[in-house]
């Protein structure tokens, strides 16, 4: 448990680091650093697009299955780590 | 044979509303067969018809139902809690949330991603994958290629008996046409039945030539004017000046006067910058500058005497061959003598004999093209005899740089005008050749055997040779503006050094001498040429005779050493001869 707290501590505090979040298989928002809204927007969204990248990866190759899933966009980086039930998001502004 | 059903109406009845009612069949005529029309018929037996065995189809169409569209948003809620847990509440969520987070399978997941992720987070601060290398740099330009010129078009003297090309002039506006003028120097030697005629050619049709312009005496130079590309000049062979209108045909638009004119063929024709734009000035053989407005051919604006020896005589002075003249700079103009003398004159100068500022010698031999460097004017390019010179206004002496003598003469020059270290020359053997003095200074970068991007070449046969230079030689290399301005500057200051010493020698000498007879040493150098020639000959010979007693003296005193240190074995006493 407190293992736990000290991972999301530390990734938070990274450089860059916007938020995090994690999101279980529902689409609810188990933990959180950024407001409601914001969070049950990017949980949503975010949940919908890695179900689609996982099929395709699975698509193309059966054996295959996704792991990691980068979005880069002018203003940051958005990082999704999926697993089988949760969902680990981070919001990153890569240094430049 | 009719059929005919007659009925009555009353007239009183016509117009009435008619009533139908139904009424029996009856029988109007009753036509039994004929059997004797059978007899006009034959049987035909067999009959072909054509039949087809094949599925038969039906067609049918259909149209399917419009399938509608609709584009719809989505509006995220918070969602998929269970239903024992109220979302609104926050308590019921919360409770929820740290069920959850007690989870084993929660804390297993979250520290496998959570090591991902900081893997990837880390990779992200590290180094930015998009960042652009060489941001600020130009895209380099790779000149690997060597430097290559090719022909494009030939254009040839449509007459058969040849004359050659001796100016050419582009176009005002890009490279469409090109004006050549044609013209035999050789003195009294035109061929009987020369035509004088001289032609503009268009690019695309090397075959005929687009206009051709007829003068009364062939023409020996040929320009565009630069403001109004429908308007050439032309300077002729017996000295006169011409000017055409392209739009008024192919005969002289105007003609100067022969009493006015030059006596000697007009060498060069330039135009002035001016606000009406019909000024130009023209040089010739004769010693003569005049400057002429197009509207009033019939006598010159301005005659200026190149004479100098500022003393106006004609007689005295130099026959000009080339102009030079820079819109930038409207009141110098540059004049290139047949003695290898550049004259560099002042246009606004008040008296005739203020007008000529200074002279650059240095050639052997007439000056046959004269022209400043487009993008450092101070530093112009003179060609003649068998070698082509860069000077600076600033040393007067002797110029700048030279290229060293030609096995040939050198017949014409030109800088490039895109870039500044480039220039061309052509020689009397029929070769063109480049040269960049950033690249390479003792040799032509290229040389092409006859026959800024495009170069026209004129020849003796009165082919026109279209070129089209590569790519390296016609774009403007990264700091060749820097370099070429270097260049020239390093080597003003070497001829400035130069001239300084020769001056302090000159000076000394002077002293030497004042201490003696002042006026007679002054006036020498200029009287007496062979005199001069004489003694210069003498020095010579007496150098010689030195040098080969000198010899001979070597000669017999190696025989004397053979011959004492006896059969050394070898011809010991011929070493010497």
């Amino acid at each position: 448990m407190a293992e736990v707290e000290e991972t999301l501590k530390r990734i938070q505090s990274h450089k860059g680091v916007i938020g995090t979040m994690v999101v279980n298989a529902e689409g609810i928002p188990i933990r959180t650093t950024l407001d409601n809204s914001t969070t049950v927007q990017y949980a949503g969204l975010l949940h919908q697009l890695t179900m689609k990248a996982r099929s395709t990866v699975r698509d193309i190759d059966p054996q295959n299955d996704l792991t990691f899933l980068r979005i880069r966009s002018k203003k940051h980086e958005i990082m999704v780590a999926p697993d089988k039930e949760y969902l680990l998001i981070v919001i990153q502004n890569p240094c430049e | 044979m009719e059929i005919v059903y007659v009925y009555v109406k009353k007239r009183s009845e016509f117009g009435k509303q008619c009533n139908f009612s139904d009424r029996q069949a009856e029988l109007n005529i009753d036509i039994p067969p004929n059997p004797e029309l059978a007899e006009q018929f034959v049987e035909r037996n067999p009959v072909d018809t054509g039949i087809q065995c094949s599925t038969s189809m039906s067609e049918h169409e259909a149209n399917t139902e419009r399938f509608e569209m609709e584009t719809r948003g989505v509006n995220h809620v918070e969602g998929g809690w269970p239903k024992d847990v109220n979302p609104l509440e926050l308590e019921q969520t919360i409770r929820f949330r740290k069920k959850v987070e007690k989870d084993e399978n929660y804390i297993n997941a979250i520290m496998q991603l959570g090591s991902i992720m900081e893997h990837c987070i880390k990779q992200n601060n590290a180094i930015d994958i998009y960042q652009e290398y060489f941001d600020d740099e130009d895209a380099v330009e790779v000149t690997e290629e060597a430097p290559s010129a090719k022909t494009i078009n030939v254009f040839r003297d449509p007459q058969e008996i040849k004359r050659p090309a001796t100016h050419l002039s582009w176009h005002p506006d890009g490279n469409r046409k090109l004006a050549v003028a044609y013209s035999c120097l050789d003195f009294q030697r035109a061929p009987e039945g020369m035509s004088h005629e001289s032609y503009i050619w268009d690019l695309e049709n090397p075959n005929r030539p687009e206009i051709a312009l007829k003068p009364s005496s062939p023409l020996v130079t040929l320009e565009y004017n630069p403001k109004d590309s429908h308007v050439l000049l032309g300077g002729c062979y017996n000295g006169q000046i011409a000017c055409w209108d392209t739009r008024k045909g192919s005969l002289v638009a105007e003609l100067s006067t022969i009493e006015f004119s030059h006596r000697d063929p007009v060498y060069s024709t330039i135009w002035l910058q001016s606000k009406t734009g019909t000024e130009c000035f023209s040089a010739s053989t004769d010693g003569q500058v005049m400057w002429w407005d197009i509207r009033k051919l019939s006598q010159p604006t301005e005659v200026v005497i190149m004479d100098i020896t500022k003393k106006e005589q004609l007689e005295n002075a130099l026959g000009a061959i080339s102009l030079e003249f820079e819109s930038t700079l409207p009141t110098k103009f540059m004049v290139g003598t047949e003695q290898g003398i550049v004259i560099s004159c002042n246009r606004k100068a008040k008296t005739s004999a203020e007008k000529i500022l200074y002279t650059f010698s240095g050639h052997h031999g007439p000056i046959y093209a004269l022209q400043r460097n487009p993008f450092y004017p101070k530093n112009f390019l003179t060609v003649g005899d068998w070698t082509a010179r860069i000077w600076s206004e600033d040393s007067r002496e002797s110029s700048i740089m030279w290229t060293k003598y030609h096995m040939a003469y050198l017949t014409d020059g030109a800088w490039s005008p895109v870039r500044p270290a480039v220039f061309f020359t052509t020689k009397m053997d029929g070769t063109l050749d480049i040269w960049d003095f950033v690249f390479k200074q003792c040799d032509p970068a290229l040389s092409l055997k006859d026959n800024g991007c495009f170069i026209a070449c004129g020849s003796q046969l009165g082919t026109a040779t279209l070129l089209e230079v590569s790519h390296g030689l016609c774009t403007l290399q990264r700091n060749e503006k820097n370099t070429a301005s270097s260049i020239f500057e390093r080597e003003t200051r070497r001829e400035k050094i130069l001239e300084a010493r020769h001056r302090e020698m000159r000076l000394k000498e002077k002293g030497k001498v004042e201490g003696r007879d002042d006026d007679l040493r002054e006036e020498q150098p200029a009287v007496n040429l062979e005199e001069l020639v004489s003694k210069a000959e003498e020095e010579f010979f007496d150098i010689i005779f030195t040098e080969l007693k000198k010899k001979e003296a070597e000669a017999m005193k190696s025989k004397l050493v053979g011959a004492l240190s006896g059969g050394l074995g070898g011809p010991g006493g011929s070493q010497g001869a």
